[in-house]
């Protein structure tokens, strides 16, 4: 067919079902992406420009681009664990566009030079990396890094992740500082003057085990002291990063209340996340010690996951997040409690999401793509993503949400295989990630 | 339903691996009490001739080293012992290493004794020979109950109609869960005694048939069987309970233990601190079984060998 009407660096994508709450669109849609934008969006057949690249979406969810706000990628220090090249074509693979980078990396990132380091082409990265830089000088948790250049260098957040801003005076500034920037606060909710020494949640499995456990209440003690704080301070911006007890959700609504004051004034701003883990799994899975099922915050109990699912249908929940994090096979093939915290997860997240959260607990399609689109694009002011309105970044994810396979470990393209779902038969698989207009994965 | 969490390693621990007491059935349990009873330290019988047995110990350890030895011994194996000082763990190899090691040298059973819950199922899932628990961290000391068990056979010819109380920090006690598991499984039912620091709530989860107490008098009432555990003043200090306290609330004494059954047996797995957790007078009272419990330690360690090599008959 003559394409005279076509400009390079076009894509139609025809024949899909648009899923895009923000824009409140459920319905057969084509999508048509130009220069890196999104350029129409119109019913099928009915777009008015041509394009040099047609997708064939029939029988596929066309949504915006998946954003993760939680990712380990391990650069700069820990490149045998992940690269941000590796990680981010794993995130690819797992439809995100976008991921959020934790900075708790060898150095820590706390200066404007590495959040341009990691911002770097050089870098290679398959989707677009948004930078969390450290709240405090080498997380250290005293002094308070520079906000302002940090942000002007790029970066999108705040946090300690992986320790707790613990202090009150600290957490109290950086609320503060935060709120003068427009800039989020995201908390790693652990007091960890009582969990030293733990490596899972405390209840019927690690008194089993005989393995010290972390209570529900050093999470949900932190998520309410920070609420408190925030509440004190206007326009501040509190992030509570994988959230997983029931009594943090109860603070984390407490502060969504209260962030509405009297009229339409907003006075603070509290969002949270949730990992598609502690929506799946449960303390007991643990097992007979399987260093796959250990991460911090811990797997918890029964009740709490059944807090966060509710959380999750009822909106309390802004968006689920991977807190993909990789580490080498012998960095877990150890004692349970010399093992590492964490597990990966960009590449079976939207699958979790999809066979647990939409299959199982009858959570709509149009919810769960909010939670990894227009929700986490809301938490961090990710401008014109999110949605696929005219005109924003054309950051697509394609999926199947009939599609049945089984993960394998083996294929990830992360460079670590620390999962506990290798082997898991799931429904719902992503079919193509397109980020700036270009496609970036693609099923084989 | 979701298919089960994929297990990191294929390998299942070797046949005669005795990893805990909380998978072991009723029927294992009694046989191996049963063949513990046909064991005699004192008349050597070459059941292991030639075998190597390897003793590898993270922690210190006086009676269950000294017995898995002498067991091993009088079975006619060779021993080796390996302690994390003054070898290549202090060198930093892993613990799956070291156990690689010790099977390429020849070990056809490993005793493991680690700081660390869940060590001897990591090193049995990688290894094809059996692994003997000798005590993991706060999780399990099978070796301790089996033994214990024998001792409360010797003493009350059958488990029928018995009754078992046990006072003290069973939080921190690997000789405890055991003891729980093992008791329940022979039908005796447990009552766990002491303050929630040391008894929380959750212990009861461990097994059906175990109920908590905090009033010592209400635990030893009409009891069978008391097992005291060792209470370490440095797990005190960071608790809210003071060792004045626990004494005058929890300690073993004569007058106490005379709300027990009169024939009842008081059991520790040592070591005792005298003043603490028991007097001297109930350490080295007539119903004290403290020593035999030692003793019954070497017969009881022969039939877990002779089980893990397949020489059980």
């Amino acid at each position: 067919m003559a394409n005279d009407k076509s400009r390079p660096g076009s894509l139609l994508i025809k024949g899909g079902h648009l899923i895009d709450p923000a824009a409140k669109i459920n319905a057969p849609m084509d999508v048509l992406l130009r220069e890196g934008r999104v350029a129409e969006v119109a019913l099928p057949n009915k777009t008015r420009g041509g394009a040099d690249e047609k997708f064939d979406a029939r029988g596929l969810i066309v949504a915006p681009g998946f954003i993760d706000l939680h990712v380990h990628l391990r650069e700069p220090g820990q490149s045998y664990k992940e690269t941000i090249a590796t990680g981010t074509a794993a995130a690819a693979a797992g439809g995100f566009t976008s991921v959020c980078t934790m900075p708790n990396t060898a150095p820590v990132v706390d200066t404007p030079e590495w959040v341009s380091w990691l911002r770097n082409p050089e870098r290679a990265a398959a989707v677009n990396v948004f930078p969390v830089a450290a709240a405090t000088r080498g997380s250290g948790g005293e002094s308070l890094t520079d906000f302002g250049a940090l942000q002007r260098a790029g970066a999108i957040a705040v946090t300690d992740d992986g320790k707790p801003i613990l202090d009150d005076q600290v957490m109290r500034m950086a609320l503060r500082l935060g709120a003068e920037l427009n800039f989020p606060v995201v908390q790693h909710a652990e007091d960890t003057r009582v969990t030293q020494h733990c490596s899972m949640h405390e209840g019927p499995t690690s008194f089993r085990l005989g393995l010290r456990g972390m209570s529900a209440a050093a999470e949900a003690a932190i998520v309410d002291r920070d609420v408190t704080l925030a509440q004190q301070i206007p326009e501040s911006r509190l992030h509570v990063a994988h959230l997983s007890t029931s009594d943090a959700l109860k603070a984390v609504r407490r502060g969504k209340r209260a962030g509405h004051g009297h009229g339409a004034r907003v006075i603070c701003r509290v969002t949270c996340e949730v990992t598609p883990h502690h929506f799946t799994l449960l303390d007991e899975d643990v097992g007979e010690y399987n260093t796959h099922c250990k991460m911090n915050p811990p797997l918890r109990s029964a009740t709490d996951r059944e807090a966060i699912l509710v959380a999750l249908a009822d909106g309390t929940v802004d968006a689920i997040s991977t807190d993909h994090a990789p580490h080498a096979a012998h960095e877990k093939q150890v004692e349970f409690e010399r093992a590492a915290f964490g597990i990966t997860g960009l590449e079976t997240a939207l699958a979790l999401a999809i066979t647990k959260l939409h299959r199982e607990h009858k959570i709509p399609l149009t919810r769960i793509v909010e939670l990894f689109s227009a929700g986490p694009a809301r938490v961090f002011d990710l401008r014109s993503r999110g949605s696929l309105a005219r005109g924003n970044f054309a950051d697509v994810t394609i999926f199947d949400p009939k599609k049945r396979w089984t993960f394998e470990a083996a294929k990830s393209r992360s460079l670590s295989r620390n999962t506990p779902f290798d082997g898991w038969p799931f429904t719902g698989k992503v079919v193509a990630t397109v980020v700036g207009g270009k496609i970036v994965y693609r099923t084989e | 339903m979701m298919q089960r969490l994929h297990p990191q390693a294929t390998n299942k621990p070797a046949r005669g691996s005795l990893l805990g007491i909380e998978h072991m059935e009723a029927k294992d349990i009694l046989g191996l009490l049963k063949l513990a009873r046909r064991m005699n330290p004192l008349k050597s019988r070459p059941l292991l001739r030639n075998k190597r047995v390897v003793l590898l110990f993270y922690e210190a350890s006086t009676r269950t080293r000294s017995s898995f030895e002498l067991a091993a011994k009088s079975l006619g194996a060779i021993t080796c012992l390996v302690l994390s000082s003054g070898s290549s763990v202090e060198k930093g190899e892993s613990l799956l290493d070291t156990g690689g090691t010790l099977r390429a040298v020849g070990a056809d059973v490993i005793v493991i004794r680690h700081p660390s819950a869940g060590a001897p199922h990591l090193i049995a899932r990688h290894l094809d020979i059996p692994v003997i628990n000798a005590g993991d961290g706060m999780h399990e000391h099978p070796s301790q109950a089996l033994l214990d068990a024998l001792t409360i056979l010797k003493h009350k010819k059958s488990f029928k109609g018995l009754h078992a109380t046990i006072v003290g920090d069973v939080y921190h006690s690997r000789v405890a869960r055991s003891a729980c598991h093992l008791l329940t499984k022979v039908g005796v039912p447990v009552t766990l005694c002491g303050p929630p620091e040391f008894v929380p709530e959750v212990a009861s989860t461990l097994a059906p048939g175990l109920r908590i107490t905090r009033h010592v008098e209400e635990a030893l009432r009409g009891t069978d069987v008391v097992l005291l555990l060792r209470v370490q003043k440095e797990r005190l200090a960071g608790q809210k309970i003071r060792v004045q306290d626990y004494v005058a609330r929890y300690q073993m004494t004569a007058a106490r233990l005379k709300l027990a059954r009169r024939d009842a047996i008081v059991m520790h797995p040592g070591p005792i601190i005298r003043g603490l957790e028991l007097t001297s007078e109930v350490a080295d009272g007539p119903q004290s079984v403290i020593m035999d419990e030692v003793r019954n330690g070497v017969p009881m360690r022969m039939a877990i060998l002779a089980r893990a090599l397949g020489k059980a008959r």
